[in-house]
Parts: C-alpha cells; structure tokens; sequence
C-alpha cells in the first residue's frame, strides 16, 4: 500500500514536471533546428538562428531599452518608494493610512487599465510616446511593490539606531544615507531586483506606451506575426537564460544575506 | 491646537519625504484613472472624443452581443483554468511538502517554478510550438497511433486553456506549498492519535486547513487570468475573444477610448465583486 501510493506520487510528479517543462524545453530544444520551421522533425543541430538574432539591430536595440527601461524605473520606484516609506514609518501624517493606501492601490488595478489611463492623459497632453512613458507606466506599477516591501521592514528596533546618530550630530540626510539605507539594504535590493523582473517580462504598458523605440517583450510580439519561426525560439531561450541567471544572481546576493542576518 | 515651530518642522520635512511617491501615483495614476472613468461617459465623433455625458456605452455593452460575449467567454475561460490549476497544482504541492525529503524540497520547488521566469510571451508562443497541427504533441500521438489526425489544440479555448494553466499550476504549487509547510505536525499526530486513517487526516484536517490559502491563491489566478490579453492572443485564435481583447480592440483603426474605457471599468467591477466574494467567504470561515 505504502509501495503503491509513493509509486503514485512519483508518477503524478513527474507527469506534472513534464507539463511545465514542456514548452521550455521544445523551445530550446527547437531553436538549433537546422531547418525553417521549428517543429518536429529535428532536422539537424546549427547556431544559425543564434547569429541572426545576435545580429538583428532593432532585436539587440530592443534588448538594450528593456534593459535600461527596467533599471532606470526600477532605480525611480525604490527611491520613492523608500523616501515615502520613511516618511511614514518615521513621521506622523494626517490621514496616514489613506495616504499609504493610495500609494498602494495601483497594484490592485490590471496593467491594461494602467496603461489605457496613461495613454489617455498622454494623449490629451500631446506627449509624444516614447521609452520614457513606457518607464513612467512602469514606476506607477512597480513603486506599490517597492513601497509595501520596504516599509514592511522598517520597523521600531532602527529607530535607537537612527537616534543615537543624530545624537552624534548626524543630519537628516546623513541618518537616511548612511544608517537607515545600510540597514534596509537587503528588502531595497529585494525590491529593486523584482522591480527589474516585472519591468523585463512587462508587455501591456509596454505596448501601449511606446511608438518607435520599444523593449524587448513588444520586438517579440511583433516577431509573432510572421507565426512559428526559428529566430524566435533562439531570443526566447536568450531571455529566458538571462531571466535564470538574473534569478541565480539575487538569491544568492540578496535572499541568501537576508537568510543569514535573520 | 498650536504646534510649535520645531513639530511644524518636522511635519514639513514629513511631506517632503512622502510628496514624490505621492505625486507620482497621484500624476500617473489617480488623475488618469479619474480621466478614463470619465471618457468611458462620453461618445465618440470620428476620432475626437466628444465631452457629452451618457451612459451609451454602458448600454452598448449589455445589447451588442459581440461586446457582452466578452465577459461572458472571460468567466468561463477563467472560471475552467481557476478549478483546473487548482486541482493539478494541490496534490504537487502536497507531494513536495510531504514526500519529497526535506532537503530535497527546495529545489524541487524552484524547478517546479522554473518556467515561471520565461518571459510571459515567449511561454505563450512555446505552448503553440507544442501544441499547433504539426507540433510535439499532435507528431507523438499520431506516431503512436493513439489518433489520426492532428487535433485542434490550438486557435482555440483548449490553447488558451492550456497556456493559462501551465503559468497558475505554477503560481498555486508555490503558494500551496506555502500554506501546507506552515501547517503544524501537531494536527496530524493529533487526529492520528483519535484513531483517523491518512485519508481521514487529509480529508477532515489538513485540507479544510489549507484552504483559506488555497481560496487566495484562486483569487489571485481569477484576477491575473480574467485581465490577461496575450495569452488568449496567442493561443486562442479569432473565434471567441475574452474581455481584455475586445477593450484592446476598441483601440485600433476605431480609437473608441470612450468604449474602451467603460469596458475596462466592466472588466474592474468584475474583479471587485470577485476580491468582495472573496474577503466575505474568509471572513465566514474565520468565525
């Protein structure tokens, strides 16, 4: 009986990995065909399709703006994001919780409604479309998360910490720069690199908000008219290798170093 | 009440803190959310957006079929993946919390959720690699015999479906998972020690444990899946199109903001009813 349910399980489990690697591991896997159609029959192994897509300027400069779009708003929100978290972990506010609950309330609203009310007001102001609405629509989603993350960990025990600096004749700038930063710096880091992974995978506001020069997502959206294609299979397996390595990078750099210090 | 000159200081100081993050959720957030509820009362006049409050397009979307459809294919598209992801994603999770060893258990997860750091596209454009006429799939049931022809698994709901659930199987195994690792032992050895059989212990303790996580988990694929446009894009071909693709729709050669925007406030209502059913049920469950 015993035997039996563990066989089982095993059984299910391993179906279930099967289906989520599936697509993964096709796309791969389809992406040295040496063929035009990345379908089975696997007609032979190349790295053609890698050459072209390193060599296709508007995929590479399309890559380059994802790149700056997401650390450049990432950078914007966690400022913020910290700044507002200060001011309301340290400092009382009238109306505090109403105030905090508007910043974060664009994370309860889909990213279309986002990026449609943006577009909108855009539209109405005449600014013309660019990477930097995309990086404003980005802030606006991604400034709730760094707003709730850091703000969480800001808690009473910092405050002695903070006191016995400016004790020691520290001024306002110099507390938040050199003693509260350095002591949150594990959920700023946290948030500033799920900031990154949600900029890097974002596609709505993305498309909504860009015209000429667009992030990655978008390039590969309009890759997909021309419908199963090689080249794609080779820049989705790029991005995914960059998405493992980002990941490998922050849990070692920032959830191992919180692990430890908690 | 007089505040002194060194508490209206400090309250100064306050709001400078707190202004930017306000402003700019105020600027980029508030005012064009305000904006779009507003247009979605007003009409359009070719491309111009005429400033004349009505409640057409509301009414519009209950009588036009093909707008009214939308919601209608967006429920029970969502409502199919919801229960679907739920119960693949529960007894994964419960295998890897129970039978796979402790030290084991965090890499199973993260490879569990590998996939989930693919980009949201791509995945979307892998599944009609696996899943079109001459795909992975459709090639190994006909070499083994099991159908022949190619099925339809793509340009349709089974596409969407199936794109859908892969991405929240995903997302509930982690937060089952979660919820199942906090669970004391304690219950177990307890019902254990009253005479239940493992059945009994998961069926009468464990799971009415889990499932005020399990209904938060289904509320979070309810709101990512019923506003999501690039999967039923991608995978669900022409025939039937979910809320998200007829808002987007409005945009094109149309440019009908009005419309788009009232659908999208159709769509917001929908999620807000959800998040209500939801908070009351657990709220239930709690008393």
């Amino acid at each position: 009986m015993r035997h039996l349910t563990t066989a089982l399980a095993a059984l299910y489990a391993g179906l279930l990995y099967l289906f989520i690697f599936l697509p993964v591991v096709v796309l791969v896997l389809f992406s040295f065909q040496d063929g035009t159609l990345p379908v089975p029959p696997l007609n032979g192994l190349t790295l053609r399709w890698y050459e072209a897509v390193f060599s296709d300027g508007k995929l590479m400069a399309a890559l380059g703006n994802s790149l700056v779009v997401a650390v450049v708003s990432s950078a914007i929100a966690c400022l913020l994001g910290f700044l507002a978290a200060y001011a309301f972990a340290r400092y009382t506010l009238p109306a505090s919780a109403l105030l905090r609950s508007l910043i974060v309330a664009p994370m309860t609203v889909s990213t279309l409604i986002i990026g449609l009310g943006l577009l909108s007001v855009l539209n109405l102001t005449g600014l013309r479309l660019s990477l930097v609405t995309v990086g404003i629509g980005h802030v606006v989603i991604n400034l709730p998360l760094c707003f709730a993350i850091i703000y969480a960990s800001m808690g009473g025990h910092q405050v002695n910490i903070e006191r016995a600096a400016r004790d020691l004749g520290a001024r306002d700038w110099q507390v938040m720069l050199l003693v509260t930063a350095p002591m949150l710096l594990p959920s700023i880091l946290a948030a500033f690199f799920l900031s990154v992974t949600f900029s890097w995978d974002e596609f709505i506001v993305a498309f909504l908000l860009s015209r000429f020069d667009v992030t990655l997502p978008v390039e590969i959206w309009s890759m997909l008219r021309s419908g199963l294609d090689p080249r794609t299979n080779a820049i989705g397996s790029v991005v995914f290798l960059i998405s493992v390595a980002f990941l490998i990078v922050m849990e070692l750099a920032v959830f191992r170093k919180t692990g430890k210090s908690s | 009440m007089t505040a002194t000159a060194l508490e209206r200081a400090e309250r100064r100081k306050a709001w400078a803190f707190a202004l930017p993050a306000l402003l700019w959720t105020g600027f980029f957030f508030l005012v064009p959310f305000a904006y779009m509820a507003a247009i979605s009362l007003w009409t359009r006049q070719g491309r111009e957006i005429v400033a004349t409050w009505t409640l057409d397009n509301y009414i519009a979307f209950f009588e036009k079929a093909h707008l009214f459809k939308g919601l209608v294919v967006s429920l029970e598209i969502t409502a199919a993946v919801t229960v679907i992801s739920v119960l693949l994603a529960y007894p994964l999770a419960w295998i890897i919390a129970e039978r796979v060893p402790k030290k084991w258990q965090r890499f199973a997860l993260v490879m569990a959720i590998l996939p989930f750091w693919t980009s949201y596209v791509v995945r979307s454009y892998s599944w009609l690699l696996v899943l079109s006429k001459g795909g992975v799939v459709n090639q190994a049931l006909l070499a083994l015999g099991i159908i022949a022809e190619p099925l339809e698994l793509s340009a349709n709901r089974t596409g969407t479906i199936i794109g859908f659930v892969h991405f929240f199987v995903m997302l509930l195994t982690l937060t089952i998972y979660a919820n199942l690792i906090q669970l004391s032992p304690n219950y177990r050895r307890a019902a254990a020690d009253l005479g239940a059989n493992a059945f009994q212990t998961f069926w009468h303790v464990v799971l009415p444990l889990t499932l005020p996580g399990i209904m938060v988990g289904a509320f979070l694929t309810f709101v990512l899946c019923i506003g999501d446009y690039i999967t039923p894009q991608i995978l669900g071909g022409n025939n039937e199109l979910v809320l998200p693709q007829v808002i987007m729709l409005q945009l094109g050669r149309r440019a009908d903001f009005p419309m788009a925007a009232a659908l999208s406030l159709v769509l917001m209502v929908v999620v807000t009813l959800a998040y209500i059913a939801c908070a009351r049920w657990l709220k239930m469950e709690r008393t």
